[in-house]
């Protein structure tokens, strides 16, 4: 394995032009800057409020110092809030190649799409002189995220990746899961499996916290396919989704835009802290995925029963379809086919091949969502408080 | 896999030895023969892949195990083999909702 080496000692396994919209008013130019750049490897992302939220800055921090990313674009209307000094400060700071755009400042759409290109053309040249070097197993960190779950999704796909996630840490590498609105009822086995008692205490609360939250919003995260796939129940359907995790134990609590010290496992949680106040926690899948690649991840295991076909930007999807009827209508779509343990395949062997599969991808071979084109990419207000100190115990 | 070793596997799988319920491999069909621990039965409605159904008579309020683990707990009785889902589980923590009628609907 090779990668990008960063100011801050990470490696990226990619090496993109992000091109950053702060607020929607900037979306399109930025989008037509994408699209005209003729490159696969210039990704959109972006912020679409016009009010300031910390979370949201701190996010795009984050993801703009990603070490998938080599250089940075920002494309701001010019009136919205959105501190653009301070994030191009700090991508700066990164030593990475940034420029910014002020769509006012500049004159319009068709001046800052020729500008836009201009400059990431630039950009552009000036990343691929860089030389990946060599990268360890231990340096990779990876997120997991389910999507479309149904009743084969807790047999299949969910327990292989969880023994990948086991051999993963076993080399070291840092793994995180998520949605603790999805592990309602899993928050008792989870704090068990905490490295020290205050820890699973963290962890008790912040299912607590979910709960309380989603019973707020007035429904779980339980959308109606989960139900025609065969699961009844939202703790149900978190035990499924509790079975990413493998049998490792949980190292840290953290939070969106949290770094993995070290290697293990970590849970993240997704929940807002205080009163409900933006809506619903991740109103799709995109958006925990987001919030993955903000803590690091250089890649996603994103497993489906239903069948999700999406990537992301900045950090490849690997698709792990949990049911064989699915892989067979989408098999385009799906990276590995884990249904196949409903027909008598070991649950190792499926394991091991999504094992392979993650060094091959973090190796630069492009994943099936990220070869069709799949750059979805969502960010919405939240708000934080940062973790307490039992959340991450020293190692 | 081919089909013939597929047919060889058993239709129903036991995901934790404390579980009431079993977890349908592929789609079975309404009047199939299965056997649920040594004993063969008729299975009374159609239960698709991925669906549960009871493992034992289940009386109202009984905590339904799956993996071992509690998944909620039966509106009403059911019998052996018979669909256990929205019509007759109930979630003990947020309830379930479908496009058709809301909350724990069928």
């Amino acid at each position: 394995m090779r990668g990008f080496l960063r100011s801050d000692g990470r490696k990226g396994i990619r090496n993109v032009v992000a091109v950053a919209y702060l607020v929607e008013c900037a979306h399109h130019v930025s989008r037509l800057i994408v699209q005209k750049s003729g490159s696969d490897d210039v990704h959109l992302i972006g912020f679409p409020g016009c009010y300031p939220n910390k979370y949201a800055l701190e996010m795009m921090k984050r993801l703009c110092t990603h070490p998938n990313v080599g250089a940075v674009l920002l494309v701001s209307l010019g009136c919205e809030s959105f501190n653009r000094e301070e994030l191009r400060k700090h991508i700066r700071a990164s030593g990475r190649p940034v420029d910014l755009l002020v769509i006012q400042q500049a004159g319009g759409t068709t001046r800052t799409l020729n500008a836009g290109l201009e400059a990431v053309k630039k950009m552009r040249a000036q990343i691929t002189q860089q030389q990946p070097v060599p990268m360890a197993l231990s340096e990779l960190v990876v997120g997991t995220v389910c999507g479309g779950s149904d009743g084969t999704s807790g047999i299949t796909a969910n327990p292989a990746v969880g023994r990948c996630f086991d051999w993963l840490i076993e080399n070291d590498a840092a793994c995180i899961f998520e949605e603790t609105g999805e592990l309602i009822g899993c928050e008792r086995i989870m704090a068990s499996r905490a490295v020290t008692p205050e820890l699973g205490r963290e962890i008790e609360a912040c299912v607590d916290k979910a709960a309380n939250y989603y019973r707020i919003m007035g429904y779980g995260s339980f959308a109606p396919g989960n139900a025609e796939g065969g699961l009844t129940t939202l703790e149900e359907k978190s035990m499924g989704a509790y079975s990413k995790s493998g049998s490792s134990p949980i190292s840290g609590l953290i939070k969106p835009g949290d770094i993995p010290p070290r290697g293990g496992l970590y849970l993240l949680d997704v929940v807002p802290d205080g009163e409900p106040r933006f809506g619903f926690p991740n109103i799709s899948d995109n958006a925990e995925i987001v919030e993955l690649i903000a803590c690091g991840s250089h890649l996603i295991l994103f497993t489906t029963g239903r069948g999700s076909v999406v990537g992301s930007a900045i950090s490849p999807v690997i698709k792990v379809c949990a049911n064989p009827d699915t892989y067979e209508r989408m098999a385009d779509d799906m990276d590995v086919n884990a249904g196949r343990i409903l027909h008598g395949a070991e649950l190792d062997d499926v394991g091991r091949e999504i094992y392979g599969l993650v060094q091959k991808v973090a190796g630069g071979e492009p994943s099936k969502s990220e070869a069709l084109g799949h750059q979805e990419f969502i960010l919405t207000y939240k708000q934080f408080e940062p973790i307490g100190p039992a959340c991450l115990p020293a190692a | 896999m081919n089909d013939s070793s597929q047919g060889r596997l058993p239709p129903l799988l036991l995901l934790h030895p404390d579980d009431n319920i079993l977890v349908a491999r592929r789609d079975i069909a309404a009047g199939e023969r299965v056997e649920i621990d040594g004993e063969s039965l008729l299975i009374p409605g159609p239960v698709e892949l991925g669906h549960k159904l009871a493992r034992r008579a289940l009386a109202p309020d009984t905590r339904v195990l799956k993996y071992g683990a509690p998944i909620g707990s039966m509106k009403m009785a059911v019998g052996r083999g018979e669909h256990v889902h929205l019509h007759n589980l109930r979630s003990d923590y947020i309830p379930s909702t479908t496009r058709d009628v809301g909350t724990d609907g069928h």
